[in-house]
């Protein structure tokens, strides 16, 4: 019976995460622009507005993979050389809240600050 | 080459550690072993598929592919362990009672054995793809291939040998004990990954993770090598928030319920 309902638990898991709706919006948030080159960020330092949720569009403008990974904003996100990937926050605290590559660790840092 | 080795390391620690405590609490279930090779050989397979599409996999889902894809093999996970935990609930005892008794577990013991082995699956899959995307990525990088390629072995190793030093402090359990000890383990690494999914699940804009609950990081990192060990076995995470506090309780919750549930099944006279 029990192994019934654990089965039951992993399909309907599945089928939930699989129905990816976008939730409404009043206001679109904004997007802020971060570029991958030469294993570094650019800019290296983005400042947004607190308490305002907002989007971090990654371009990966080198030819190898990297991985934008912040432990601070509960991301991490493999982005392949040539393409992008977008990263949604919600509204931070005010803060720094750093960032890295993290196959590039020596050179790709930057962190996101909230005023 | 140091680079290389401590991201490999980090990557194969988490899954060398899941390895160790499947193999501890299956220990005596024959094809227990055949089974979880089954799981690590598929999760790379698997691992390198993700790797090679993760380009599409990363555009589907409106942008957020891996962030779901994560969390539906940590769910998925879950639900195994969970239902691992409640066969071993309902069959433990008379198995801790004999453990020579392998005869009785070789038949009834493939069922919940496939379980774990996509527990192990979903372990080197998550982390494997991580690292082949790292070493393919500095395949094609200019100079010092062959030291990423050393550190990157030596990574392995040292990861490999976590889990086995694991696995070997576990068998040290009495075997009485060892259901039980083992037991735990399991429901706390569910736990842990249900809370781990929940990250993801915000990540891809479908719910709030709520208010950061409290900061142990002056007490205990969690980039920090024990932080990360405790991470893995125990859900560790110094800045909780209430989603993952919710998914960690809840999931204990429903491994409690599921036990007594199937411990109370086993307890009804059988008909042999």
């Amino acid at each position: 019976m029990s192994k019934h309902i654990a089965l039951l638990a992993a399909l309907a898991a599945v089928t939930a995460v699989s129905f990816a709706g976008v939730p409404a919006r009043a206001a679109e948030p904004k997007t802020y622009e971060l570029i991958i080159k030469d294993h570094k960020f650019t800019p290296d330092r983005i400042e947004v507005p607190a308490g305002e949720p907002f989007y971090l569009l990654v371009k990966n403008q080198d030819s190898g993979v990297e991985e934008f990974d912040s432990y601070d904003l509960h991301r991490e996100k493999v982005i392949h050389g040539g393409r992008e990937a977008k990263i949604k926050l919600l509204g931070l605290k005010p803060g720094t809240y750093n960032f890295i590559g993290e196959f590039h660790q020596k050179t790709a840092l930057g962190a996101v600050i909230a005023k | 080459m140091i680079a290389a080795l401590v991201i490999v390391f980090r990557e194969v620690l988490e899954a060398a550690l899941v390895v160790g405590i499947v193999l501890a609490a299956t220990r005596g279930l024959a094809g227990s072993r055949r089974w979880v090779s089954f799981g690590i050989v598929g999760g790379l397979i698997g691992a390198a598929l993700v790797a090679r599409f993760a380009g599409a996999l990363t555009d589907s889902l409106e942008g957020y592919g891996q962030e779901i894809f994560n969390a539906s093999v940590l769910l998925i996970a879950v639900a195994m362990l969970i239902w691992h935990n409640a066969w071993m609930a309902s069959h433990g005892r008379q198995m801790a009672a004999d453990m020579r008794g392998v005869g009785d577990a070789v038949r009834a013991g493939d069922r919940p054995l496939y379980a774990l082995a996509v527990v192990v699956g979903a372990a080197v899959l998550r982390e494997g793809a991580e690292t082949v995307l790292f070493l393919y990525g500095l395949a094609a990088s200019d100079g010092g291939m062959m030291a990423s390629v050393t550190g990157g072995a030596a990574g392995l190793l040292a990861g490999a040998a976590a889990g086995a030093a694991l696995y070997f402090g576990l068998l040290r359990i009495p075997p009485r004990h060892l259901f039980k000890v083992t037991g735990w383990m399991i429901a706390l690494l569910a736990a842990g990954m249900a809370a781990q999914a929940m990250v993801f699940l915000s990540a891809a804009d479908m719910m709030p993770l709520g208010p950061t609950l409290w900061d142990t990081g002056w007490l205990l990192r969690e980039d920090s090598l024990t932080g990360k060990i405790l991470h893995t076995l125990v859900g560790y995470v110094a800045e909780p928030t209430e989603a993952q506090l919710a998914a960690y309780l809840g999931t204990l919750a429903v491994i409690a319920a599921a036990n007594t549930l199937a411990g109370r099944a086993a307890d009804k006279p059988a008909t042999t």
